[in-house]
């Protein structure tokens, strides 16, 4: 059904514009529909259908889940429940205290936001369309073992001193869910409403990524790649994760990226480490989270992605490479 | 009619707002907007997931932008 938006392209760049086929320009317009085209579409209907999952669960409901749970099964619980969970990234402080007010250990409380930004819908969804169902799901599994990862070495070297300790005094009243009676209408007006509103939200980025993609695609030769970020140069790994922690708001744009550099070569560890950095590690977020975290804290978070993202994308470029 | 917007300024809490604003205009009601941005007071209102609504008191709604219906809704009481 996909190639509807190939003939599209077909259409648009060579019937409508004229261009020449097999032309540097042609392939980067022709890139450009097609994936533009594909992307909306695909974001539009796979948030909506997502969307009535996610009105199941939210940060509330999560906490009265998590609850009095054993560590072992909190920490897994949390990561998978991070993975489906939808917050604003300004809601991350609040979230933090709500869940630490509830007795919640604080390495399932970071399991549970590690996990939540690093699987989103939106990556998914663009992870599925670039690289195939296989990629996307090491992507997640990935994701929600790091969550897992993190919050037990968290609860392991015993870092609440790393709270800041006024945090552990507030108490929060138990929350008063005001909309309890929710229907399929609810439902569906929610969904519907999700869609809308991520779409408005990263319709440029989206665009200015793709765009990126298409000059590439079009104008920047394979062995240019192959030179710098193939699988011969071991430090492109590394290299990659850095690049990606201060490229944050871009998360949407650059998967239309990656699907350009996996086509000319780039190994897939090193693709999929260089999206983590880019989708987990925020620097605007942890300025966020330093009203609650010591700030030994927050270089315990990013030293502890940094390596574990690198460690996924040597595994990957290994397990993949063949 | 004093409605308050708990969130830390995150572009959702300010379309929150005008959403709010525009209703209220639209329907005539005049209302009084406070912010309430403090992370530690939105948490002791009981709110963890921001942007939330508050009216006499009480969370009306909490966790993303509201209905254009529900912000009518809160408005017409």
């Amino acid at each position: 059904m996909l190639e509807l938006f190939t003939h599209l392209a077909d259409w648009m760049a060579y019937d409508l514009f004229s261009l020449e086929k097999e032309t540097k320009l042609a392939g980067a317009v022709h890139f450009f529909i097609e994936d533009t085209t594909k992307i909306f579409f695909l974001l539009a209907v796979m948030i909506y259908i997502i969307g009535f999952g996610r009105s199941y669960v939210s940060p509330e409901k999560v906490r009265v889940w998590l609850t009095g749970k054993s560590r072992f099964t909190g920490y897994i619980l949390a990561a998978l429940l991070g993975a489906l969970t939808p917050f604003c990234s300004c809601s991350s402080v609040p979230l933090f205290i709500a869940f630490l007010s509830a007795g919640i250990p604080l390495g399932v409380t970071m399991a549970f936001l590690i996990t939540s930004p690093l699987v989103n819908e939106v990556a998914v969804v663009l992870l599925g369309e670039a690289l195939g169902l296989k990629f996307t799901l090491t992507y997640v599994g990935t994701g929600i073992a790091l969550g897992i990862i993190g919050g037990f070495i968290i609860d392991a070297f015993k870092l609440n001193k790393w709270v800041e300790p006024y945090v552990w005094d507030i108490k929060m009243p138990v929350p008063e869910n005001a909309e309890d009676a929710k229907g399929w209408g609810w439902r569906e007006k929610y969904a519907r409403g999700e869609a809308i509103d991520i779409i408005k939200r990263v319709w440029l980025y989206v665009l200015i990524g793709v765009g990126l993609g298409a000059g590439l695609h079009g104008y920047v030769p394979q062995e240019w790649f192959m030179e710098h970020a193939g699988a011969d140069n071991p430090f492109a790994v590394p290299l990659a994760v850095l690049a990606g922690i201060p490229l944050y708001a871009n998360a949407t744009g650059i998967i239309p990226v990656a699907e350009v550099l996996l086509n000319k070569g780039v190994p897939i560890g090193t693709i999929l480490a260089f999206i983590m950095s880019i989708v987990a590690i925020s620097l605007p977020e942890l300025l966020i989270l330093r009203k609650v975290l010591k700030i030994q804290m927050l270089v315990f978070f990013v030293v502890f992605l940094f390596l574990a993202f690198v460690g996924v994308g040597y595994s990957f470029n290994i397990i993949f490479g063949g | 009619m004093d409605i308050t917007v708990l969130g830390k300024g995150c572009s959702r809490c300010e379309s929150t707002i005008h959403r709010i604003e525009r209703e209220a205009t639209v329907l005539g009601v005049p209302v009084q907007i406070t912010k309430i941005t403090d992370e530690v007071e939105i948490i002791k209102n009981g709110v963890m997931t921001t942007p939330a609504v508050m009216i006499g008191g009480k969370i009306v709604h909490s966790g993303g932008i509201p209905s254009i219906e529900s912000v009518q809704s809160w408005l017409k009481k």
